[in-house]
């Protein structure tokens, strides 16, 4: 009996493996994403990012969903403290943090309301927004002067230009498959210096990116310091459960 | 009881003895609890009948305080689920509870619904168990799927409109019937609210109602057991099965060591990993829900993610719907499908052991390809799976006759 039951077990569990195997291969790679090295309990870096937003993002975005005063309270800020370094409105603290623009004038001026930013964290994922936010070039074709390696025609120009400096793209040509010629970016050149190296660039848009995360779910900041607390107790409570079935089922032959 | 009690124990007993001869408390306990005589042998697949009570309490009682703040409009909805999540105390935790429960509810009842295949506790005198089980999955079907419209956000829209569609394939009445469900003529206030209705008040309702009937349709004929025997053949002088304990405190408190390792799954979900990656709350849905934007890839959450790979598997609009809805109808036949002289896979062939592996293997494919965009290679895998899947309980009444069986023994197997 014993024997078959193992036999059974081999067998799901190869059949299982199978299935990985499989899987891996069948899934295709997606678009490259850098990675996204964030770490929302670093406070100093979600303050820098707050103001970061504050300075390039809320003239066109807003966060609806979130107040400046929630903010003073997980970055720990005093009222006064985000009213002087973050309120550049007639908002007060308890206000939820809007667009300096309003949506429909947007819609007219710049033919697309720019999308509110509270979960924007959540949808795109931490690793889409700074590749994004990195990728900018100038492009005259578009309207806006502005284009995006990842995400092509995107409607917003490099309020970081001053930061990173303009840049355009380089291109490659690629013979395809039916012969026809195809332009690949491949890459960027550098046409004005910015004010910041590469690497200071990077650092500062990983602020704003961890900011955006903070952003999309401040709960994450009690929960995973909760979540230890809780998962300690549950552990010691299946101890003593397992403990009171031992002691119970010693009466069961 | 004792006369040398206290005067607080004697008063409690006076006060149970006046209840009981009003109610039967004493009787439903003992019939349900303190006598129920279970076997002596589950093993790890008999906690999930009992998780999913606990994550049904969860979500009736989380979903009781969602309601609390939630908003029932187009308007409103996705906006207060922020609020929720961001300005109302503990709202995050009650709110990751209740999602993170819903995939955990379809876990546990996964579980528990491949524990009955393999140790055929469907068969003859536990049918009608069967059949309220699947009614109860078909249900919880339709109460994840309106509760998953709720949030509102573009996976929430779009699901909706694509599983209501559906209901567009039927000749004739199809169109006035998705129009029917939907109270407009597309995805709107009008359906949000009336899923509302039904998420928080009719399928609850319904849920409750089945799970009390599979609970003593169950009580009435005794819990099968891994080795598929039945406990009531070898009962001592008192008329209690051999093989059988008193459920209260035996598996209440076993029960109570699998709460725990269940809750520790649950809270590190909940902690650490709330939208699972995806899995358990999809990224497009925190995106407010757009009629004039369709996501580039409309899916639904995993656990309808087989049925959904089987509906696209197939090229016909109709004949898709019929498949996926005949994938889960089939179920209902299972008890009568199966003719193997013996119920637990343990004295089955080997034939039928292979048989489960690739069924349980098939079905978690199923549920990846669900997930996918859907090459041709997917499809064409998709389509094998699904031929699996109906072959596997279309045919059964042959393959459960095919081999030799072992023999059975007389007493249970620790």
């Amino acid at each position: 009996m014993k024997r078959t039951i193992v036999k059974g077990r081999v067998l799901v569990s190869s059949a299982l493996l199978a299935l990985a195997a499989a899987g891996a291969v069948i899934a295709a790679g997606d678009v490259d994403l850098d990675h996204a090295q964030t770490d929302v309990s670093n406070i100093a870096a979600l303050q820098r990012g707050a103001k970061l937003f504050v300075n390039y993002c809320q003239g066109c975005h807003g966060s609806q969903y979130m107040r400046y005063s929630r903010l003073g309270e997980d970055l720990g800020l005093t009222e006064e403290q985000i009213e002087e370094n973050l309120i550049f409105n007639d908002a007060k603290v308890g206000d939820v943090i809007l667009s300096a623009m309003d949506g429909a004038d947007q819609q007219v001026w710049l033919g697309a309301q720019a999308p509110d930013l509270s979960v924007v964290a959540r949808s795109r994922g931490v690793d889409w927004l700074y590749t994004y936010l990195r990728q900018f070039y100038i492009d005259p074709s578009r309207p806006i002067g502005w284009n995006n390696k990842a995400y092509p025609n995107a409607n917003m120009p490099n309020v970081f230009w001053e930061m990173q400096g303009v840049r355009k793209a380089v291109y490659e040509t690629h013979e395809k498959e039916d012969g026809a010629e195809e332009k690949v970016l491949v890459g960027f050149e550098q046409v004005t210096e910015g004010t910041m190296t590469e690497e200071e660039f990077d650092q500062t848009m990983l602020d704003l990116v961890s900011y955006l995360e903070y952003l999309g779910e401040p709960a994450k900041l009690q929960r995973e310091s909760l979540g230890i607390w809780v998962l300690l107790y549950l552990a010691l409570f299946t101890f003593v459960a397992y403990l009171l079935k031992k002691e119970f089922w010693k009466d069961v032959k | 009881m004792k006369e040398a009690n206290g005067p607080v124990v004697r008063a409690l007993s006076d006060g149970l003895s006046w209840v009981d001869q009003r109610l039967p408390v004493v009787d439903a306990w003992n019939k349900h609890l303190g006598q129920y005589w279970a076997p002596k042998n589950f093993n790890i697949w008999y906690y999930f009948g009992s998780l999913a009570l606990l994550v049904l309490v969860n979500q009736l009682v989380t979903g009781i305080w969602l309601t609390m703040h939630y908003k029932t409009s187009a308007a409103e909805a996705f906006a207060s689920v922020e609020y929720i999540m961001r300005d109302v105390p503990w709202g995050w935790l009650v709110r990751y509870m209740h999602s993170t429960g819903a995939s955990l509810f379809f876990v546990v009842v996964y579980l528990h619904m491949f524990r009955g295949l393999i140790y055929g506790s469907y068969q003859k005198p536990r049918e009608l168990i069967w059949v309220f089980g699947v009614v109860i999955f078909l249900l919880l079907m339709a109460e994840a799927f309106m509760g998953y419209v709720l949030p509102w956000g573009q996976m929430s829209y779009w699901g909706a409109q694509v599983i209501i569609s559906l209901f567009g394939a039927i000749p004739f009445v199809g169109e006035g019937l998705a129009e029917w469900i939907r109270g407009d003529y597309l995805v709107s206030d009008a359906t949000l609210n009336r899923f509302f209705a039904l998420h928080v008040v009719a399928l609850p309702l319904a849920l409750i109602a089945l799970i009390a009937l599979h609970i003593l349709a169950l009580h009435e004929v005794g819990s099968n057991n891994p080795d598929g025997i039945d406990i009531k053949k070898k009962k001592d002088e008192n008329g209690k099965p051999l093989d059988g304990i008193a459920f209260h405190p035996y598996y209440t408190v076993k029960d109570l060591v699998g709460v725990g390792f269940f809750l520790l799954l649950f809270a590190f979900i909940i902690f650490f990993a709330p939208e699972m990656g995806g899995w358990f709350l999809e990224h497009d849905n925190f995106v407010p829900a757009n009629p004039l934007v369709t996501p580039e890839h409309i899916k639904p959450v995993w656990y309808f993610t087989p049925y959904y790979a089987m509906l696209r598997a197939i090229p016909d609009k109709l004949m898709g719907v019929l498949v996926m809805g005949g994938a889960v109808m089939i179920l209902f036949a299972v008890p009568w499908l199966d003719r193997s002289p013996v119920r637990s896979i343990r004295y089955r062939p080997m034939l039928t052991k292979v048989l489960y592996a690739i069924f349980a293997v098939s079905f978690v494919w199923l549920g990846w390809l669900g997930a996918q965009t859907g090459s041709t290679l997917q499809t064409i895998l998709a389509r094998v799976f699904t031929l699996y899947y109906f072959a596997f309980f279309l045919l059964m009444p042959w393959w459960t006759t095919m081999g030799e069986t072992k023999p059975v023994p007389e007493r249970v197997t620790s």
